[in-house]
């Protein structure tokens, strides 16, 4: 049924991936936190790899390689890098994905070829709203139909905006409908104000509000078939859920070799039961979240409806992510509380997965 | 105090990492000194009182309560060790200063944090001069940037006089600031706390007067029993986290309960009611989880509070202190990061404090004895072993 082993082709690209995120994004990890901004040249590299065009039509210029497993492989090895500049990184997709899977011909045309040639990101999200019960599935922001389109209202939050932003896909709802339109950044009625958060600190964000914001009627996305967005939420899940992975992995092996290399009464504190069980539990857990995402993305892959696997993924990832980011603070000790270290910036970017949703991100 | 001198000031410190947060510490100094004894030295009574306090301070701002000018860890060293004519010399200041000083305590260092019997900072006797000569480096000194540079505040240093001895040849001495040879060499950049100095100290030839020995000389010049003495003069030192773990959990339930109260509010005004009353299958699972963290934090606040009275009491405590703590720790941290969650992005966001108040909170399962030190000592009690059996 499922294959626990990636292709050859899939076990390539990781890799690739793998040596980019250790070799250039973790290096640059602490500072782009500190300073709250983007390494330009990381993102221009990973525009040269292809990360995200490679899962576009080829029509419009992309590969045409989509697949959601593959996605969540390399989703998984930049958050590993550092999570801000993976978002950073896959944040054009955000917009390209849902416009590829949900747009009229008109719409692809219009729209993909720029966000695939471009090195900066020129699409983004606006899903989350800044409420606590924030529901992708149902938004409060309202899109009415006018004579000759559309009219928006409403707030949004947690927007990647990144300064070369041209278009934010918005989610509205409609009746009670979910929906997407696609809305200038630069449009009337709309006003962006940088958000902060306890994590992700080197992602540019924004607060959107959106304030009888009009929009043609070909502004809305509804070229799928059922032009559904709600079908894309599990493709967003499974996304986010891998990176969280990533984050977990990359907390559990820097807390693994700090613990065999500090010693305390003599011995490598890995040697204290707390300690190994602690280590132990967190790959138990890792590996168990990781299946969780690779059998989500493996079902949307075979175009089957996954919308439960990629809630259960999410839902465990939440926990686990948590935990083990919170666990490599405590193996550092008050090491992990210093910023010097990275485990408390995996802390803060791990918390946002209780936040975080997204579109089809792989 | 807490509402109104700290929470306005709480997101300014919290990001101006290094600044000195001074209108709180003036106002606390002129007025809430008086009114609020809030400090942790000096108090063998009255030690649930002070056990109050804490919460109530950290409910409003846990690292600005440790940036208060007090003597602080340092002050319970030198209650707990100390003799009379050193309480009264050490401690009067903090009364009579005309300006704001503050004392510390500096165990830890780079390579013995838990394991503190291990440090390598050292303390020579010099006969001719009648002195104590330190040399070493310590890390994660709270407070350390005012103990060590303003006049009047003092640090008191775990050093060793002979390493051959062990844990028995840890003493502690007081280093009045200003004192030649002891050097602040650095301030820590912080998950949390960041209105509180974490200082690393460098003491070069740093003389102190014999007579700053913690306990007194008296039992320093016992040679003829280095050993028995010396392990007393440690437990003597460990004695002070039995003072001090209680209100380390005191200030951690302050934290957590900043976050919790909040998000209680927070819901209520959204039209979220706790339905005390219902059964648990007719609850939603967000009022069970507001239930289950009031339950985690009011059962914290209980041990703090029982290891804060026998304190009162005079009897020993080291076994409910290390519960306190080890539970006041864990708890706090979860529930801080719980009502993150359960606020939704808002909660994710620096606009509200709850972000602020996860990351103060996980301090308080790593110093003062991480988790799972406390839950250690804990288990050597329960078990019946000594420290060489169970490690
Ligand atoms: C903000 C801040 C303020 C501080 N303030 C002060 C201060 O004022 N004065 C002062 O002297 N120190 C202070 N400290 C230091 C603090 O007390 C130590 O960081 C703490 O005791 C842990 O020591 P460590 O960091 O060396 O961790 P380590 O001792 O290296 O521990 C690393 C990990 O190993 C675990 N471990 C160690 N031994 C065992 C064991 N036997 N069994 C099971 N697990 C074990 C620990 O629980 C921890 O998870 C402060 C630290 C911080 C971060």
């Amino acid at each position: 049924m499922i294959d626990f082993e990636p292709t050859e082709e899939q076990a390539l690209i990781r890799d690739t991936v793998a040596e980019f995120a250790r070799g250039e994004i973790r290096p640059r990890a602490r500072d782009a936190d500190e300073s709250g901004k983007i390494p330009e040249d990381v993102l221009a590299r990973a525009h040269e790899l292809g990360l995200i065009a490679n899962g576009l039509p080829e029509a419009y210029g992309g590969g045409g390689e989509r697949s959601a497993l593959t996605g969540a492989l390399v989703a998984e090895e930049l958050a590993h890098g550092d999570l801000s500049i993976a978002l950073a990184i896959l944040a054009p997709g955000l917009l390209a994905y849902p416009v590829a899977d949900l747009g009229s011909e008109a719409q692809k045309a219009r729209l993909l070829p720029a966000l695939i040639a471009s090195p900066g990101a020129l699409g983004t999200l606006a899903l989350q709203e800044p409420r606590f019960d924030s529901d992708p599935y149902r938004p409060r922001t309202q899109a009415r139909r006018t004579a000759d389109g559309w009219r928006l209202d409403g707030a949004k939050c947690l927007v990647p905006w990144p300064e070369t932003v041209r278009h934010v896909l918005v989610l509205a709802s409609v009746d009670e409908t979910l929906a997407g339109f696609v809305v200038p950044s630069e449009a009337a009625g709309l006003r962006a104000t940088p958000d902060a958060y306890l994590g992700i600190r080197a992602l540019p964000t924004a607060e959107l509000s959106l304030d009888d914001v009009k929009l043609p009627a070909e502004a809305r996305l509804d070229g799928a078939p059922d032009g559904s967005a709600r079908a894309l939420v599990a493709r967003g899940r499974v996304g986010l859920a891998a990176l969280a992975v990533g984050v977990a992995s990359a907390a559990f092996e820097l807390a693994r070799d700090y613990a065999k290399e500090r010693h305390a009464f003599g011995a490598p504190i890995a040697t204290k039961q707390a300690m190994a069980f602690k280590l132990a539990d967190m790959a138990i857990e890792i590996d168990g979240a990781r299946l969780l995402v690779w059998e989500a993305a493996w079902r949307l892959d075979r175009g089957e409806d996954a919308t439960r696997e990629a809630t259960l993924a999410m839902q465990q990832v939440r926990r686990v992510a948590l935990e083990v980011t919170d666990g490599a603070v405590q193996v550092f000790g008050g090491h992990g509380y210093i910023r010097e270290y990275l485990p408390e910036l995996l802390l803060r970017n791990a918390r946002g997965f209780a936040c975080f949703e997204a579109l089809s991100l792989v | 105090m807490a509402l109104e001198q700290m929470r306005p000031v709480s997101r300014r410190y919290d990001e101006d990492e290094h600044a000195l947060p001074t209108e709180w510490v003036d106002y606390y100094w002129q007025t809430g000194r008086k009114g609020a004894p809030g400090s942790l030295g000096g108090a063998t009574d009255g030690f649930v009182q002070v056990c109050i306090q804490a919460e109530e301070l950290c409910f409003g701002d846990a690292g600005l309560y440790l940036r208060m000018p007090t003597a602080a860890l340092g002050g319970s060293a030198v209650s707990a060790a100390g003799t009379p004519e050193q309480k009264e010399r050490f401690l009067r200041p903090f009364r009579e200063s005309p300006h704001p000083i503050w004392g510390a305590m500096a165990i830890t260092e780079a390579s013995a944090g838990s394991d503190s019997a291990a440090i390598q900072t050292s303390a020579r006797y010099d006969a001719e001069r009648d002195e104590w000569v330190l040399n070493g480096t310590k890390i994660f000194c709270t407070a350390g940037e005012g103990a060590s540079q303003i006049e009047g505040g003092f640090v008191v240093v775990w050093a060793t006089v002979d390493k051959t001895l062990g844990r028995g040849g840890i003493k502690s001495f007081v280093v009045p600031a200003k004192t030649p040879g002891m050097k602040l060499v650095g301030l820590e950049k912080k998950l949390g706390i960041r209105a509180s100095d974490t200082a690393t100290l460098v003491f070069e030839d740093c003389r102190v007067a014999s007579a700053n020995l913690l306990g007194g000389r008296a039992k320093a010049e016992k040679k003829a029993e280095p050993a028995r003495a010396g392990d007393k003069g440690f437990k003597g030192a460990m004695a002070t986290f039995d003072a001090s773990r209680p209100i380390v959990a005191a200030m951690a339930v302050g934290v957590g309960r900043a976050a919790l109260d909040f998000l209680v509010e927070e819901l209520a005004r959204q039209g979220v009611e706790i339905r005390y009353d219902s059964p648990p299958r007719s609850q939603t699972a967000l009022e069970r989880d507001v239930i289950d963290m009031q339950a985690e934090l009011q059962a914290a606040r209980l041990l703090t509070w029982r290891a804060a009275s026998m304190m009162n009491r005079g009897r020993p405590n080291s076994l409910e202190a290390s519960m306190a703590k080890a539970k006041a720790g864990l708890v706090v941290t979860k529930i801080t990061q719980k009502a993150v969650e359960l606020l939704g992005p808002p909660g994710y966001s620096k606009k509200l404090l709850v972000e602020k108040w996860m990351r103060d909170a996980k301090i308080n399962d790593i110093y003062e004895g991480t988790q799972q030190i406390n839950q250690l000592i804990v288990a050597r009690r329960i078990l019946e072993y000594s420290s060489s059996q169970l490690r």
